[in-house]
């Protein structure tokens, strides 16, 4: 069975088909490809989110990449949920007139879903159930992972998620905005010991996260300094503090991390999202998790964002269960992953 | 009008204040720099209109809708807006005919597209804590102002 998979629930349009046999035949994000001349024309700078006038040059560019033509396509996907309605709404729209007019079975997919099964794209697949934690620009969540569409929510970041705050600190510091990486590299000549943050939450029970504070916090540190030692601050204090930072923001997710292996003694950890590039934070979750006796996996970076693969996978999972939608399309931006159905 | 909120908790509870005091349709717009606390306020507000969960950051997802009792909620932020043109993907203008109230963050990008505000709120550092200034651009505005003022 061989699958279009359509993502773009916010910032990205994303493209893919995966093929049951063949695995992944191509995959595509607006942000990374020309669209040649050939598939649309000249193409303007086309606004973020202006899902619209990218999805179909890309659907067009990955059937290209893939050498197939639309006849072989035996399902399509796309993601209906949570996220931005009008962006949604494109994708799904666009997904199922699509597989209208070419006479097979659409799906819709949960967003988180297809962050979820993203691993199960590689070659070394983790085995269920694992625990998966998220941290992105956008989410910082825990989830268990029993089987496909067997989801617990452990935990989840009670407003900033930790890549906004590594975005927003790294700006306070007067880094370019989003500037997380930025940051932990700065991060690299800090002091460890000059500063401390605190680890918030980490003192009570529960695996739930809260990053704003620390936000304040790097904003008081700074503003502290700069009043004992000059604006604008030498590059040395504006590294320990970005080093206080990242301590903080590393060691919280660690301790939540370890914290939900010992309380559903599953060992395997899968560890996705932007802010999973992050050097010390991979050193530290692989440390304990070695310490733990179990094992850490990272999918690679461009499945860790989003894309349109784990969706054509999210759905191909679907529809081979059987499942499909009725002749029509709706968005659901607050779709909860609870409601999923098992498979 | 002007107000001294000495921490987070004074933020949400200034928040509360205000939401009991906000009839929709109404457009506030919440001004101030990167941790000034215009998310707090917001939920402090949200919260007060009856909203039980987690109010989280609108940064990434720009828009998160709340439908609550009697009124919908609708908290924006424009932090990562490129163009006010943007807004019209957000289907802003379905919003704008819905008798909703929208709080707004980094209502300056979104010019030109986004409404008119009924009550600007601008937050500043200050050493300890935050100031907070009020000012109305409407007549809704200019009751709310002088509601709060009373208490």
């Amino acid at each position: 069975m061989r699958v279009l998979g359509i993502e773009t629930s916010c910032d990205e349009t994303g493209v893919a088909v995966y093929d049951s046999k063949g695995g992944l035949l191509a995959h595509a994000l607006h942000s990374q490809i020309e669209i040649h001349a050939e598939y649309g024309g000249v193409v303007p700078e086309l606004a973020s989110r202006d899902h619209v006038r990218k999805a179909l040059p890309l659907i067009r560019e990955v059937f290209h990449q893939a050498q197939i033509s639309s006849e072989s396509i035996d399902g399509v996907a796309y993601t209906a949920g949570p996220g931005l309605v009008g962006a949604l709404l494109v994708g799904s729209a666009i997904g199922r007139s699509l597989a209208w007019a070419w006479q097979v079975p659409a799906v819709g997919v949960h967003h988180m879903e297809g962050h979820l099964l993203a691993p199960m794209l590689e070659a070394d697949p983790p085995g269920f159930p694992f625990i998966a934690m998220l941290v992105s620009g956008g989410h910082t969540q825990l989830v268990k992972v029993d089987g496909i569409g067997r989801y617990q929510l452990l935990g989840e970041s009670l407003d900033d998620a930790a890549g906004e705050a590594f975005d927003k600190t790294a700006k306070l510091l007067e880094l370019p905005y989003p500037g997380g990486p930025e940051l932990a590299k700065l991060a690299q000549d800090g002091d460890p010991k000059r500063y401390r943050f605190p680890r918030p939450m980490t003192d009570r029970p529960g695996l739930d996260f809260s990053f704003s504070g620390l936000k304040t916090f790097a904003l008081n540190t700074q503003q502290a300094a700069k009043r004992e030692e000059g604006d604008p601050l030498p590059r040395q204090t504006l590294a320990d503090i970005a080093r206080a930072f990242e301590d903080a923001v590393v060691d919280t997710l660690m301790i939540k991390c370890r914290r939900a292996v010992r309380q559903t003694g599953v060992k395997t950890l899968v560890m996705a999202g932007g802010v999973s590039a992050n050097r010390r934070l991979r050193e530290c979750i692989g440390e304990m998790m070695v310490k733990e006796d179990g094992r850490a996996y990272y999918p690679r970076p461009e499945f860790c964002t989003d894309n349109g693969a784990m969706i054509a996978y999210a759905g191909w999972q679907r529809l081979r269960a059987g499942q499909s939608e009725p002749l029509r399309f709706s968005a659901n931006p607050r779709w909860k992953m609870e409601s999923l159905e098992a498979v | 009008m002007r107000l001294e909120l000495h921490d987070e908790a004074e933020q949400e509870s200034f928040g509360a204040r205000l939401a009991k005091r906000c009839r929709p349709p109404l457009t506030v717009y919440l001004e101030g720099n990167l941790g000034t606390g215009k998310t707090t306020l917001a939920r402090g507000f949200i919260r007060a209109l009856g909203f039980q969960g987690a109010v989280k950051s609108p940064t990434y997802t720009l828009l998160e809708p709340y439908e609550l009792e009697g009124a919908a909620c609708y908290h924006f932020d424009l932090y990562r807006l490129a163009d006010p043109e943007e807004l019209e993907y957000l289907g802003i203008q379905d919003l704008m005919d819905e008798k909703a109230i929208l709080l707004v963050e980094w209502p300056d990008r979104g010019k030109g597209v986004l409404p008119p505000a009924d009550l600007r709120i601008r937050l500043e550092y200050q050493e300890t804590g935050r100031v907070l200034k009020l000012s109305s651009n409407s007549e809704k505005g200019e009751q709310l102002i002088k509601d709060l003022q009373r208490v």
